[in-house]
């Protein structure tokens, strides 16, 4: 039980997507000026990457490696990546046309963001157990879910804000980024 | 031709102006070898990738060229991941992680589907090597200013260091603190590196008024 706390608690803060292992950072700068869209493109990343992380792990576990074509992984991964959000995309243009229209658009962004193969990449190669990938890999996108948000609600602010204009826009987000990774990093002592 | 080359080192840089492959530019920029290192991958992937992509540009189908692309993109990957762990396991090391996240930075499909698509092979390896170059150039930039500012030296290639703290004696400065080799350093110091950028085209604009 301890251990799922551990990971659980490594995934969503210490070792935070965004902040502490640089994935996904064109999402972060690119969909966080409004919280909705935030909120809409952390909750499709959460989805996205907990299914691929776990469908990669076991193609990588029982077809990759008992073959020796280790080597392949990055293809074959990539090729998951594509076709399950291509799947998810279908199925919820099908099953849920309202979830469709505030999700629907940030799903082909997801196939290019890093975090999505980062994390698949990472639970093969640090040899994760089943249980392990799929909790750390949801607790990774809740971790990017609570940080874009946070991110975005600081960014509706700073459109309003009285900022120099060279510092207008995407300059002033990375330093506000910045500063909570500053106080992200603090949480790997409580850890 | 010349302008060619030289469009991405200024005007259209990948990281400066088309704000394209954010996550190397901030997670491998703690050491100028890492960027030197990050920057030949790059180049290796992107010249083969647009010249590849270009070739085919012609008999690939609209509908599913992204799919394709990207699958030549993973092999290109594949193949310099492989070289570097047999010739450069140190640097392999180092870069981890965002050697086979190389797919998917923006930059590389971004150039295959804006230029090498629509473009003669030739120009799209000219295209690419101008790309990786300016690249190169402004993760080179970064990881000086990060790497000095953090550690106090700068790493060439392997052996190959200037050791800054050296100069002032055996004391390590007070400025050089590894603040700027954390995350939190990546971010503000290329947020700083973002508003000289737009400082300077602000000038410019206006004098163009």
């Amino acid at each position: 039980m301890s251990n799922v706390l551990t990971w659980v608690f490594s995934g969503l803060l210490v070792q935070n997507v965004i902040l502490a292992r640089f994935l996904g950072i064109c999402p972060f700068l690119g969909v966080s000026k409004k919280r909705e869209s935030a909120a809409g493109m952390g909750l499709a990343v959460t989805f996205v990457i907990t299914l691929a992380s776990v469908v990669s792990w076991l193609l990588y576990t029982y077809i990759l490696v008992p073959f020796e074509m280790a080597y392949m992984r990055t293809i074959v991964f990539i090729l998951v990546i594509a076709s399950l959000v291509q799947i998810i995309e279908m199925f919820i243009k099908k099953v849920s046309p309202g979830l469709y229209r505030s999700l629907g658009i940030y799903l082909p962004l997801i196939t290019t963001n890093c975090a999505i193969l980062g994390m698949a990449t990472i639970v093969t190669s640090e040899q994760f157990t089943f249980l392990q990938t799929l909790i750390f890999s949801f607790a990774s996108g809740l971790g990017f879910l609570l940080v874009i948000y946070i991110f975005s609600t600081f960014r509706e602010r700073l459109d309003r804000a009285p900022i120099p204009k060279a510092f207008k826009g995407v300059p002033i987000a990375l330093i506000v980024a910045g500063l909570m990774a500053l106080i992200f990093s603090r949480f790997a002592g409580v850890a | 031709m010349k302008d060619n080359l030289l469009k991405g080192i200024f005007k259209e840089n990948p990281i400066l102006v088309s704000m394209l492959g954010f996550c190397p530019t901030l997670a491998i920029t703690t050491k100028l070898e890492n960027a030197i290192g990050m920057g030949i991958a790059v180049l290796f992937v992107l010249v083969l990738s647009n010249f590849m992509v270009s070739l085919i540009r012609n008999i690939v189908p609209d509908e599913i060229r992204i799919p394709i692309y990207i699958v030549i993109i993973a092999a290109f990957v594949t193949i310099i991941e492989m070289l570097m762990a047999a010739f450069l396991p140190g640097l392999h090391e180092s870069l981890g992680i965002f050697i086979p996240l190389i797919v998917v930075n923006c930059i590389i499909l971004g150039r295959a589907e804006a230029f090498a698509s629509e473009n003669k092979p030739l120009a799209s390896i000219v295209d690419g090597v101008g790309m990786a170059i300016g690249f190169t150039l402004v993760l080179s930039l970064i990881s000086i200013v990060r790497e000095v500012l953090g550690f106090g030296t700068i790493t060439i290639w392997k052996d190959l260091v200037i050791n800054i703290n050296n100069l002032f004696g055996d004391d390590k400065l007070v400025i050089f603190t590894d603040f700027f080799v954390s995350p939190a350093g990546a971010f503000i110091v290329i947020g700083f590196l973002f508003a000289i950028v737009a400082a300077i085209r602000n000038k410019r604009t206006g004098e163009v008024k």
